[in-house]
């Protein structure tokens, strides 16, 4: 299945891999005694790895169009991805959301604080992961900004429970409205913009909020931040330090289901169909009397809403925000989490944000590596999973109900 | 018989060329009228004026549908000419590809619904029923247009030939009064030609109006009652089949001067 050419550029390939890793995994300066350590053997290491994985990666991808052209041909059935088959059989995924359900009801019980608190993290990411889901994922439009709205949420519970002594569940609505509001502004100056154009817009608009907060001191406490903010209050009681975070994981709990309650509900309406029919053909979907405005607008603020609500939540679970809590870094992780994940897919969603935040989480160990093994991630899930882990099943109408 | 569609010297510039030059044309209640033209005669420019993704640089488009007062169409957004009952296909398939069969009608009746956000995430009795009903008159589409069986399929995967009817069905789910199909023969073979003819007549048969452009002749001679020919963005003839064939003018366009031999 693989012709010469094939070997000779994964060799080129290989050659130019050890020449970009050169500097880093082959020389070692020690400043100290002022020599140098040459480590050809990782050289060597490169050198196979890459070869064999080009080769794998040729292999797999001429399989890949073999079977294709059979299936253009009609030889052979297309086969359905297993992660299609799983969430289109309610026998199979029913179980697997109840024992899910039940992992994370007993989850601090089983584990440490330290495990809820990052599990906390976690699950807001799913929230965000979901609300950026709607306008990333299901309606198409690439918003670099997201994280935005996520200040603003944060700023409206810190700000407001600053100066008003305002508790958390009165503030969650109005993180959301702001959220909403937020996301109508940026919405209606880039309706006519789309791709990346709006990628470019939205990310300026994630700096400039950003920039806001940092530099208008009087108004939100600049670089430095607001301290002690109010945790989220339990009918008046007092709770300790691991009470609180164990409450605070359960809200996060309550939070990511009524999200994929409310998400899922909204993607299969009518709404939600006009925004798959907005990501898929824009001018078609115009021509099928689609209002383009309304339906930018309200993927655009739906999305908002749930960054501002995760806002106020995050602000609730750490009591110190400030600015650096929402760099462009921030925005980026969530976009990752909706490719990856898959775009427009509740569960994909779920898995990207767990793996993606977990992960690094427990992989301490490779810390320096960090976003060496990110961007190869990604890389590689592009090549061969360009529809993310799970990928998005349409629903099916049956004539008898 | 008043003309259900009235378009009145509609002129369109891009830049210094003149696509569309002082075009006029009507279509009756019922009728199938078709425009032909060579290539780059300026016939989707005129879809596009008409359906709203073009602004016209001159020129009026009145609509009257039955029973109503004239409705100027001018600088309206595309989806509210699709409101006002003019739906349409495109020369270039475009379907929602990665969308069931029966999704892509259903974002047809998008127009003609109306639950909001609320009623999606509450699902009141009445967004239900509203579902329900889309539904219905989808698959009632869908079945019209012989593409029920295939109603879970992705669009991408049907065969070309039903991706045109899917078109069709698509634009119908709008409720149009007319209907304008812009090359919808293209690329098939003569066995989808033909049955693609006898739904063209059976739409018309419900009492629609139909717009065609179309370069296959027979399909064209076979189902027109009224033929607009456009050239250089100009009208250069109209009339039944019969007087088109025989129009010197029609005849210099598409085959040049000498025809005796042609």
């Amino acid at each position: 299945m693989l012709s010469f050419k094939d070997f000779k550029n994964g060799l080129m390939v290989t050659l130019w891999f050890v020449f970009l890793t050169f500097p880093l995994l082959v020389i070692k300066i020690n400043p100290i005694e002022k020599s140098v350590v040459w480590r050809w053997h990782n050289m060597l290491y490169v050198a196979c790895g890459t070869f064999v994985f080009y080769v794998l990666s040729r292999l797999y991808l001429a399989r890949k169009r073999v079977v294709q052209q059979k299936i253009k041909a009609g030889i052979v059935k297309d086969k359905v991805d297993w992660s299609a088959k799983l969430f289109s059989e309610p026998k199979l995924y029913i179980p697997l959301a109840i024992a899910g359900g039940l992992f994370s009801l007993v989850f601090p019980a089983l584990f440490s604080t330290y495990q809820v608190n990052i599990m906390i993290i976690a699950l807001m990411y799913v929230v965000l992961g979901l609300g950026l889901n709607i306008v990333v994922g299901v309606a198409g439009l690439l918003d670099l900004g997201y994280v935005a709205f996520y200040a603003v949420g944060a700023y409206t519970y810190a700000l407001l429970n600053m100066h008003f002594g305002l508790g958390f569940w009165t503030v969650l609505p109005i993180g959301g409205l702001l959220g909403t509001l937020f996301g109508l502004l940026l919405g209606f100056p880039v309706l006519r913009l789309r791709g990346d154009y709006l990628a470019i817009v939205t990310l300026g608009f994630g700096e400039i909020i950003r920039l806001i907060l940092e530099n208008w001191g009087d108004f939100s406490e600049g670089p430095s931040g607001i301290a002690n903010i109010a945790r989220p209050g339990f009918f008046g009681m007092d709770l300790s330090l691991a009470m609180s975070i164990n409450y605070m994981y359960y809200l996060t709990i309550l939070m990511v289901i009524f999200t994929i309650f409310v998400v899922n509900r909204l993607q299969d309406s009518r709404i939600g169909r006009a925004w798959f029919a907005l990501r898929e053909d824009e001018i078609a979907c115009q021509a099928m009397g689609i209002d383009k405005m309304k339906t930018k607008l309200s993927a655009f603020a739906l999305g908002a809403t749930w960054a501002g609500m995760a806002g106020v939540m995050f602000a609730a679970k750490t009591t110190f925000i400030n600015p650096a809590s929402f760099t462009f870094l921030e925005s980026a992780i969530i976009l990752c989490i909706v490719v990856l994940g898959g775009m427009g897919s509740i569960p994909g969603v779920i898995v990207g944000a767990l793996v993606l935040i977990l992960l690094p989480e427990y992989l301490r160990a490779f810390s320096d590596y960090r976003m060496l093994v990110f961007g190869a991630v990604l890389v590689i899930m592009m090549i061969f999973r360009p529809q993310g882990i799970i990928s998005t099943v349409r629903r099916t109408y049956s004539l008898k109900d | 018989m008043e003309p259900i569609l009235d378009v009145k010297n509609l002129t369109m510039d891009f830049g210094g060329i003149r696509a569309l030059d002082h075009l006029s044309l009507q279509i009756k209640p019922g009728e199938i009228v078709a425009l032909i033209g060579p290539n780059g005669a300026g016939k989707t420019t005129f879809f596009n004026c008409i359906t709203g993704i073009y602004k016209p640089t001159k020129g009026d488009l009145l609509l009257t549908p039955p029973g109503k007062k004239a409705k100027k169409l001018n600088g309206l957004k595309p989806n509210k000419v699709t409101e006002q009952g003019l739906a349409r296909t495109f020369q270039n398939i475009r379907l929602f590809p990665n969308m069931t069969v029966l999704e892509n009608v259903m974002i047809g009746r998008h127009c003609r619904t109306k639950s909001k956000i609320f009623g999606a995430i509450f699902r009141d009795p009445r967004t239900k029923k509203e579902e329900k009903a889309i539904v219905e008159q989808s698959l009632e589409i869908l079945k019209k247009i012989n593409l029920d069986k295939m109603a879970d399929e992705y669009a991408k995967n049907l065969p070309y030939g039903a991706q045109r009817r899917l078109e069709i069905a698509r634009a119908l789910a709008t409720e149009p009064i007319i209907l304008l199909l812009d090359e919808p023969a293209a690329g098939m073979n003569p066995q989808e030609t033909q049955e693609l003819d006898e739904l063209i007549t059976s739409i018309r048969n419900e009492g629609l109006a139909i717009l065609l452009i179309e370069h296959d002749m027979k399909l064209v001679m076979n189902i027109s009652d009224h033929i607009f020919v456009v050239d250089y963005g100009k009208k250069i003839a109209e009339g039944s089949p019969e007087e088109i064939v025989k129009n010197p003018d029609v005849i210099k366009a598409y085959l040049g001067e000498d025809i005796k031999n042609a």
